[in-house]
């Protein structure tokens, strides 16, 4: 039966490819930088294919497909648009000749510029309580469940969820937001305390009219969250936590405080090396755009206030733990295995295979266990 | 995004942030004010590019219109500075700068010398540099290595519009004399710049793109024909790395010796003169603190010593192109191969 099935599809639409993703809101290009799979493999759904590096930092791509790899389209090195052919994949019955025009189409279709991404879901503002909060939304057309609301840590913004907005807007709303004193949003964080920031994430959700979300918290976004839930139960879904403040009082204090004082690159860049497990994931690009964000007027004074809620002298100041007692709601922790500035406690939460950035490093594996309980 | 504006529009915006940020700060030059109050469109032309158009009307009183006479205005804007303004004063063409050696050289310069760091001169002078306007040999130099060869003065050469407005925001909070020197090809070149404000410290390179074959110092306007040459080069299998040190004093002399010590290949770029250039200053300072590193000799690429040509033909032969730049880092690419 699964025969005459497959006889009566036209054998150009057995033809699956696998294209350039867009990872980011200022990509548009991707540089091929290693391939996992050669032709004639046969692929799996969520097989790892390729890296891709998006001139800020390099990422996996896994396939949204199944079958027999027939072609390559581009070779290391290569940069090509997004949505540009990397990999055709078909049953074998399908003749060459019909891959090779898949090929041909795919090549020019790079080169001639038609594949120039179209009107992209811009970054936009929202008064709360004064205040400037810039955010990003990108969501699945007829969106399921509560919508996401993510929150970067650190001296980070919403663009830090690069690889993780867009898979997880396939089937649902999510926003990213930049809190007080980063990325776009007003540089003013008030005293700087937990209390403040939390009161931004409920006042986003309120500004947005959500009544409920699931909220995504990575370092001191995951103590933010958990902070929102504990004054503002009733308006969250789930609590997810991506290496947490406050969860032991250990931490990387020299990180903390050099990367609030750092000015030059030469500072910033071994520092923000022990973000990751792979400190090659630095890129120049990665951090010159944190360079920028230092040097915008208001940011120093941020981070400075902001470093006083995160440290007591060498130890962490924030006792996420104590937070969440009496918080019911359901809550998810994850640590990156390698995690430099936060040491991952004994026997908590679930592991990836990363550094304290893991929705960056190890993303796929994030995606994976948020999609699992959203 | 971060919206995209030009180099001209970027150093406006930068004086205007100032401007509202700080009352200490005023701007002075020729032709600030001329065609205000004329028929047609009422505003002034803010300068002779209008770089600082707009900004006559917005802050009354602040925007000064000055003679044609730049040893008196300069000299007005450096004692403005030491009585506690923050001066913003254009200067047109860099090469009008001899008229005024003294106000700069030896008065702006040596004040928190001379008086033990008691008295400071927070001017900014704006000026334009670079040949490529057909504006022949008296309006075309770059001359940046003589204010660079002044202790006492700071000297910022912007390549981009994010740059520019972070080194002239720099420039007007510093407390010394800073020569601010606009490369007039460059006015129109767009790029993305944050909308806050923000400074960027002087003496801190940019490393405009990495690579570990050879090392590229280029300033200025140089900077995007080296990126030029690097496109070129890149089909043919050699990474360049390119460095911009924004500021020539301060000059981050780590960021390059850093690099060469990686790469132990330089080719310094710069438009202007030759001899006792901004291209020997770098390669001497190479060839001192990272000899052992050198696997081949520093190659030089500027104008030829001559002034400027009027003729374009001869003047675009004048100015380094992204050929000459690739012809040199192949020589030393390929040196001793």
């Amino acid at each position: 039966m699964a025969g005459d099935h497959d006889e009566r599809i036209p054998s150009q639409d057995k033809i699956q490819t696998v294209t350039m993703p867009k990872w980011g809101l200022s990509m548009t290009t991707g540089k091929i930088v290693e391939w996992f799979v050669a032709e004639g493999d046969i692929l799996g759904k969520g097989d790892d294919v390729v890296d891709i590096d998006t001139d800020k930092i390099a990422g996996t791509l896994e396939s949204p497909v199944a079958g027999p790899v027939r072609r390559l389209v581009a070779e290391v090195g290569d940069q090509l648009p997004i949505g540009a052919v990397l990999v055709v994949v078909a049953p074998e019955e399908v003749p060459d000749s019909e891959i090779d025009a898949v090929v041909a189409e795919a090549k020019e279709a790079a080169a001639s510029g038609a594949l120039d991404v179209p009107e992209e879901p811009q970054p936009q503002f929202v008064e709360i309580g004064g205040r400037t909060i810039s955010y990003l939304t990108l969501a699945a057309e007829e969106p399921s469940g509560d919508p996401v609301v993510l929150v970067h840590g650190f001296g980070g913004d919403k663009n830090s969820w690069l690889f993780v907005q867009q898979p997880l807007a396939e089937e649902h709303a999510v926003h990213a937001l930049d809190l007080p004193g980063h990325g776009a949003s007003d540089k003013e964080v008030g005293d700087g305390s937990l209390a403040d920031l939390a009161g931004i994430v409920v006042g986003f959700l309120d500004a947005l009219g959500i009544e409920r979300a699931h909220l995504v918290g990575h370092s001191l976004g995951g103590a933010v969250v958990a902070a929102a839930a504990r004054s503002a139960g009733g308006k969250v879904a789930s609590l997810t936590l991506l290496a947490p403040a406050g969860y032991t009082a250990e931490a990387d204090a020299d990180y903390l405080r050099g990367f609030a004082a750092a000015s030059t690159r030469r500072e910033l860049k071994p520092l923000v090396g022990r973000l990751f497990a792979d400190s090659s994931l630095v890129t120049r690009q990665l951090v010159d755009d944190l360079l920028r964000y230092k040097r915008l007027d208001g940011v120093d004074k941020a981070l400075s206030a902001l470093l006083g809620t995160l440290l007591d002298g060498d130890r962490q100041a924030i006792d996420t733990a104590a937070l969440l007692e009496g918080v019911d709601v359901p809550v998810t922790v994850v640590w990156g295995s390698a995690d430099r500035i936060l040491p991952p406690p004994e026997g908590t939460g679930e592991r990836v295979d990363a550094g304290h950035m893991l929705h960056m490093e190890a993303a796929n594996d994030v995606v994976r266990v948020l999609k699992a309980h959203l | 995004m971060a919206r995209s504006i030009t180099y001209r529009e970027a150093i406006n915006e930068a004086i205007a942030q100032e401007m509202a940020r700080d009352e200490r700060v005023i701007v002075m030059g020729e032709d600030n004010a001329g065609g205000a109050g004329s028929p047609g469109e009422d505003d002034a032309w803010g300068g002779v590019l209008g770089v600082t158009k707009g900004l006559y009307g917005r802050f009354p009183g602040r925007v000064l219109d000055t003679p044609i006479s730049e040893s008196a205005f300069i000299g007005a804007a450096v004692g403005a500075a030491t009585g506690g303004l923050r001066p913003v004063v254009e200067l047109m063409f860099i090469d009008f700068m001899g008229v005024c050696f003294d106000q700069i050289f030896n008065q702006a310069a040596k004040f928190r010398y001379m008086f033990g760091g008691k008295a400071v001169t927070p001017v900014t002078i704006r000026t334009m540099w670079g040949a490529g306007l057909r504006a022949a040999a008296q309006h075309s130099q770059s001359l940046l290595p003589v204010f660079t060869h002044v202790p006492g003065l700071k000297v910022a050469a912007p390549s981009n519009p994010y740059d520019a407005k972070g080194l002239l925001i720099q420039a007007i909070r510093d407390d010394d004399p800073v020569i601010f020197a606009e490369h007039k090809m460059l006015y129109d070149l767009a790029g993305e710049v944050p909308e806050e404000s923000y400074a960027i410290p002087f003496g801190e390179a940019n490393i405009v793109r990495e690579g570990g074959d050879v090392t590229i110092v280029a300033i200025g306007r140089m900077v995007n024909t080296a990126l030029e040459a690097a496109d070129e080069l890149a089909s043919s299998g050699t990474e360049v790395e390119i460095i911009d040190p924004r500021t020539t004093s301060p000059l981050d002399t780590d960021t390059i010796l850093e690099s060469v010590e990686n790469t132990g290949r330089l080719v310094v770029v710069d438009e202007s003169n030759p001899r006792c250039s901004l291209a020997s200053d770098i390669a001497g300072l190479v060839a001192q603190e990272a000899f052992g590193a050198l696997r081949a000799p520093i190659q030089q690429v500027t104008g030829p010593h001559t002034p400027v040509p009027f003729a374009d033909s001869l003047e675009d032969l004048f100015i380094p192109d992204a050929t000459r730049i690739a012809a040199a880092v192949k020589t030393v690419a390929d040196y001793g191969r």
